[in-house]
């Protein structure tokens, strides 16, 4: 997987947990927990997502990696390696 | 129109789901209806039949009003009978009584209506109106009838075998004007105002009625003279709106928020609340999510909040008297732990799911059912009895970083459970100092119902539960 195809779903994922979300102001080095205003079951949608969509493993540790556009498209990639 | 709350008085008739012949059984969707706070999918009580349609869609009515008709199981159409002699015998057996009369007022032979209420002007265009029962339709064609509001029983499918395609969807939207085209917002407002939006000429795009038309149209009826309230529906116009789901946006917000505002004054006129707060270490709760989480796929995780509902359930079947309800001065213990969660809205507002019987159910399927309410409160349509018959609220606003909350009680029930953010925090334990994960849940209380001593046994089980996660 690339970075544009994992920043692809990435950004799909978020969409996906919350429907009519702007990413389009959205930096990639923002939280997008906080001003995406994602609960704790919107991000357990948006894991969910990543993790069907490429079918990688993604434990409770390594929700920290998964805060910004920028941070989530590199795990994915590193993880997918 | 069931109550759909408290506060509740009357409802919309939105949208019909089912026709007439359609064969129903107790439990399934048959209406939409719209509430002061959001549009509810309704339930059908009985089975069999659906004989006539009583109220038209647009139609705003009191708690209580009969909507439909529906014929005991015996008198279906053969076929219908055929397929469905399960329920139809069970029916039989456990509700004689009843559907039989009902039988007779609405049985196929003497029903007077056509298949689905229409207007004279409407009458002469699409000639013999076929017996709307089934519709051919995808699930893509379902979604997009349903964003735009119309009603499928009045699109003409183009598709293999009468199929309706997408494109007759948008055919519908955009075509022939036979249903009105509104924003979200005038169809709200056409709805409070009880204005029929048929008879609104609409200055938006594409003749859209749009909410000043409304407004326009509506308004010699707030006028000082009364006599202008009832104005006879024009005669060459089309049928009032199947409105699609309009979803929280524009003025539903504000309806919501009066709505809202009603209730909690008068929670705050008439119940004398008092608040209880405790802070519990949630170590070994986390300790316990994180073991149980990590062999499973991400969608079979459970989060926090299963366990925090799980143990006020537990608590109050401990300490039923924060569990029920305050009717006619005294107290109504529930039949049963049914959990009222509240979801904020993205656009503002919430709305409150029920969760029933979590007593008896797993942290698991509690999970479960809390991800699947909340998802659908926020996207889509709750039905009718997953929004009524709670007997304690949790308010948990951890998420939004805050550490508690000090709710208002939902009348008529007499408690309100709130949970704080998980915060880490020093912690004293047997003369040691060491870090560790809390929660501060506290408790709204009716003090005409219960007192102090009863509140602060009902805090310290769920904090005695979450000490033991595994037995949860």
């Amino acid at each position: 997987m690339d970075e544009t195809e994992a920043r692809t779903v990435v950004e799909e994922a978020l969409t996906r947990a919350v429907p009519g979300a702007d990413l389009t102001g959205l930096a990639p080095d923002t939280p997008f927990r906080d001003a995406l205003e994602l609960d704790s079951l919107d991000f357990l949608s948006f894991v969910e997502t990543l993790s069907e969509r490429t079918g990688l493993r993604i434990d409770e540790e390594d929700y920290p990696r998964l805060t910004a556009l920028h941070d989530a498209t590199e795990f994915l990639v590193a993880r997918a390696r | 129109m069931p109550s759909l709350g408290a506060d509740m008085e009357t409802g919309t008739l939105q949208e019909w789901l089912v026709a007439p012949g359609d064969t129903v059984t107790r439990g399934d969707v048959i209406a939409v209806v719209e509430t002061d706070k959001s549009a509810v999918e309704i339930e059908c009580f009985e089975s069999g039949t659906v004989g006539r349609l009583l109220v038209a869609p647009g139609t705003r009515v009191p708690v209580g009003t009969p909507l439909a008709l529906i014929e005991a199981a015996e008198a279906a159409t053969a076929e219908a009978a055929e397929t469905e002699t399960a329920e139809a015998t069970e029916t039989e057996t456990t509700e004689p009584a009843e559907p039989a009369a009902q039988l007779q007022a609405a049985a196929p032979a003497e029903q007077p209506a056509p298949p689905r209420p229409r207007k004279a002007g409407q009458a002469t265009a699409p000639a013999p109106q076929p017996p709307v029962v089934h519709t051919e339709a995808g699930p893509l064609a379902r979604h997009l009838a349903d964003e735009r509001g119309i009603d499928l029983a009045t699109v003409h499918g183009s598709g293999p075998g009468g199929r309706i395609t997408r494109a007759d969807i948008e055919r519908a939207a955009h075509g022939d004007g036979r249903r009105p085209r509104a924003t979200p917002y005038a169809r709200r407002l056409a709805a409070e105002l009880r204005v029929d939006l048929g008879t609104v000429r609409g200055t938006g795009q594409d003749g859209a009625v749009r909410g000043t038309d409304v407004e326009k149209a509506a308004h010699p009826r707030t006028g000082p003279a009364p006599a202008a309230a009832v104005s006879p529906p024009a005669p060459a116009e089309v049928p009032p709106p199947a409105a699609g789901r309009t979803g929280t946006a524009g003025s539903s917000t504000a309806a919501m928020r009066r709505a809202i505002g009603d209730l909690m004054s008068r929670a705050n006129r008439e119940i004398p609340h008092y608040y209880l707060a405790t802070t519990i270490d949630l170590s070994a709760a986390l300790a316990w999510l994180r073991a149980h989480n990590r062999e499973l796929p991400v969608g079979e995780r459970m989060l926090p909040a299963a366990l925090l509902l799980k143990a006020v359930a537990t608590a109050a079947v401990e300490v039923p008297d924060l569990n029920g309800f305050w009717r006619d001065g005294g107290f109504v213990p529930g039949d049963g732990v049914h959990l009222g969660f509240v979801v904020s809205l993205r656009d503002g507002g919430l709305t409150v799911p029920v969760l029933h019987d979590v007593d008896s159910l797993a942290p698991e399927q509690v999970m479960s059912r809390l991800k699947d309410l909340v998802e659908r409160a926020r996207r889509g349509r709750l039905r009718g009895t997953e929004i009524t018959g709670s007997t304690l609220t949790v308010s948990s606003l951890g998420d939004q970083g805050v550490e508690a909350v000090y709710g208002v009680i939902h009348p008529p029930q007499v408690a309100l459970v709130g949970f704080g953010a998980a915060v880490e925090r020093p912690w004293a334990d047997h003369g040691m100092i060491g870090v560790r994960p809390v929660v501060t849940a506290t408790l709204s209380a009716d003090h005409r119902a219960s007192d102090g001593a009863v509140g602060a046994r009902f805090l310290n089980a769920v904090d005695r539960l979450l000490q033991k996660p595994e037995n949860l």
